[in-house]
């Protein structure tokens, strides 16, 4: 049955600052919303169980893309619409804007945002396995300050993560050391736009002799492989990045890649797909992956 | 800082909607799209699914499209909002809309709205789409009726007359 407006509060305090103390005098008790495209499905299946939210839809504080030498730094409400059209973001993270392109369709693009898609921690969620290879940070923000905490490890369990309840997620920051690296992200779904993923993976490479004047082989230098929809958290596939590394990409290789991935996740049978269709389609994505970066050791 | 707990009545909210200030009393957490079209008896804006996933309810707020069902009212304070109904001149149709009837692209109309909308949003922003962009522009409005080759045409069509004109 749908939710009674009545029977729900929302304030827009329209400073970040407010919105930390709030969350801090009671803590656990306001739930934070931005575009709504979460929680206001949520909502409207009256199966919301916050009675107080804030909203910070649209906070300054909130909306910026910060670009230094080194780093990009994310607010964490920038809309996925703000993701694919950011040309520094296309460039070196192309993995985040094929993402952002990806999820819902443009009206949910316009207003879905990087935040809320941490924060609601869906298995699925098109931006994380992103986050996770290009190693995020997430800058978090309470009265108590601000503290820096790595991506990989955010998220504990199904919708389980580190953030304190007094805390609100402010921005996502991306080291700029990409270049030279393969980008390979695809989204296996029903349709390209507003459907949620079967599987979904985000991986970098580069391969040794990538610099300089020696000649390219096809030994990996380096990898990190993520996926997503395949356990309950999006997963970095530590195992295949470890067997894979220092070696030449044969059959053989992309045989023991397929596997190790194979181990590490934990796919289930739900309405979008089956286990057995994700594991073998996960296994599918690691080989692709390997057999393009082989194919761009040519091309350097 | 302290904030009463509980129930929350309703507030004032104004907004401007096809160019129109409007003043609506609504509870906060009210669903932009029951505001348009209980408070503001603007029909046009259709439920389809009611969680964002359809686009039958798509409208533009401050320019953008987005999907009234997912709009809690406050968050439309302030914004100026675009109907189906901001559309059409006095007594002409937009060329949209014109464009729709002439192509076959509307058949039991809970789409229509929301497509041309979608539409109308993605010429705003880019005057001569691909087939492939106008295709990625109404990916997130379902047709259940006439299937997208005729849609699809009919924003072709309306962009090429803008630009003839």
């Amino acid at each position: 049955m749908r939710s009674d407006p009545a029977d729900h509060e929302l304030i827009a305090p329209g400073k970040l600052q407010t919105v930390v103390q709030l969350l801090a005098e009671e803590p656990g008790k306001w739930l934070p919303i931005a575009g709504g495209t979460d929680i206001m499905v949520q909502y409207a299946a009256g199966k919301l169980p916050a009675r107080k939210l804030v909203s910070i839809w649209n906070l300054p504080e909130l909306r910026t893309i910060e670009i230094s030498p080194d780093e990009i730094t994310i607010g964490a409400g920038c809309t996925y619409t703000q993701l694919r059209e950011h040309d520094l973001i296309a460039s070196e993270f192309p993995m985040l804007a094929s993402a952002a392109r990806w999820t819902g369709g443009i009206a949910n693009q316009n207003r879905g945002t990087l935040g809320g898609n941490i924060v609601n921690a869906s298995p699925a969620a098109d931006s994380l396995p992103a986050l996770l290879a290009y190693e995020a940070e997430l800058i978090l923000v309470s009265t108590r300050g601000e503290r820096r905490v790595p991506y990989l490890g955010f998220h504990t369990d199904y919708k389980k993560m580190n953030l304190a309840p007094d805390e609100l997620i402010r921005a996502a920051a991306l080291q700029r050391k990409f270049s030279g690296y393969l980008h390979y992200a695809r989204k296996v779904g029903a349709r390209s736009a507003q459907a949620i993923s079967k599987v979904s993976i985000a991986a970098l490479g580069r391969l040794r002799g990538y610099q300089g004047l020696d000649a390219v082989g096809d030994m990996i230098d380096e990898v990190r492989v993520a996926v997503g929809s395949v356990a309950p958290i999006p997963l970095r596939l530590a195992e295949v990045e470890r067997i894979v590394t220092g070696k030449s990409i044969d059959p053989e290789l992309v045989e023991s890649a397929r596997n190790a991935a194979a181990a590490a996740i934990q796919p289930i049978d739900d309405i979008r797909s089956t286990a057995r269709y994700r594991a073998a389609v996960t296994g599918n994505l690691v080989a692709e992956f390997l057999q393009q970066l082989r194919d761009y050791g040519k091309t350097i | 800082m302290t904030v009463p707990s509980g129930r929350q009545g309703k507030c004032e909210f104004t907004f401007t909607v096809n160019g129109r200030r409007e003043t609506v009393r609504a509870y906060p957490m009210e669903r932009l799209l029951d505001v348009l079209r209980h408070e503001l008896n603007l029909n046009g804006t259709k439920e389809g699914c009611g969680e964002g996933e359809c686009g039958s309810c798509s409208v533009l707020m401050n320019g953008e499209l987005a999907n009234s069902c997912l709009i809690p009212a406050l968050q439309a304070s302030g914004a100026e909002i675009t109907t189906i109904e901001g559309l059409a001149g006095e007594s002409q149709l937009s060329v949209l809309q014109s464009a729709f009837l002439e192509c076959g692209g509307a058949q039991c109309g809970i789409c229509t709205p929301g497509m041309i909308l979608s539409a109308r949003h993605l010429l705003n922003k880019n005057a001569n789409p691909t087939t492939d962009e106008i295709r990625e522009a109404l990916s997130g409005n379902l047709c259940r009726c006439t299937g997208y080759a005729q849609i699809v045409e009919a924003v072709a069509q309306a962009a090429r007359h803008r630009s003839a004109e």
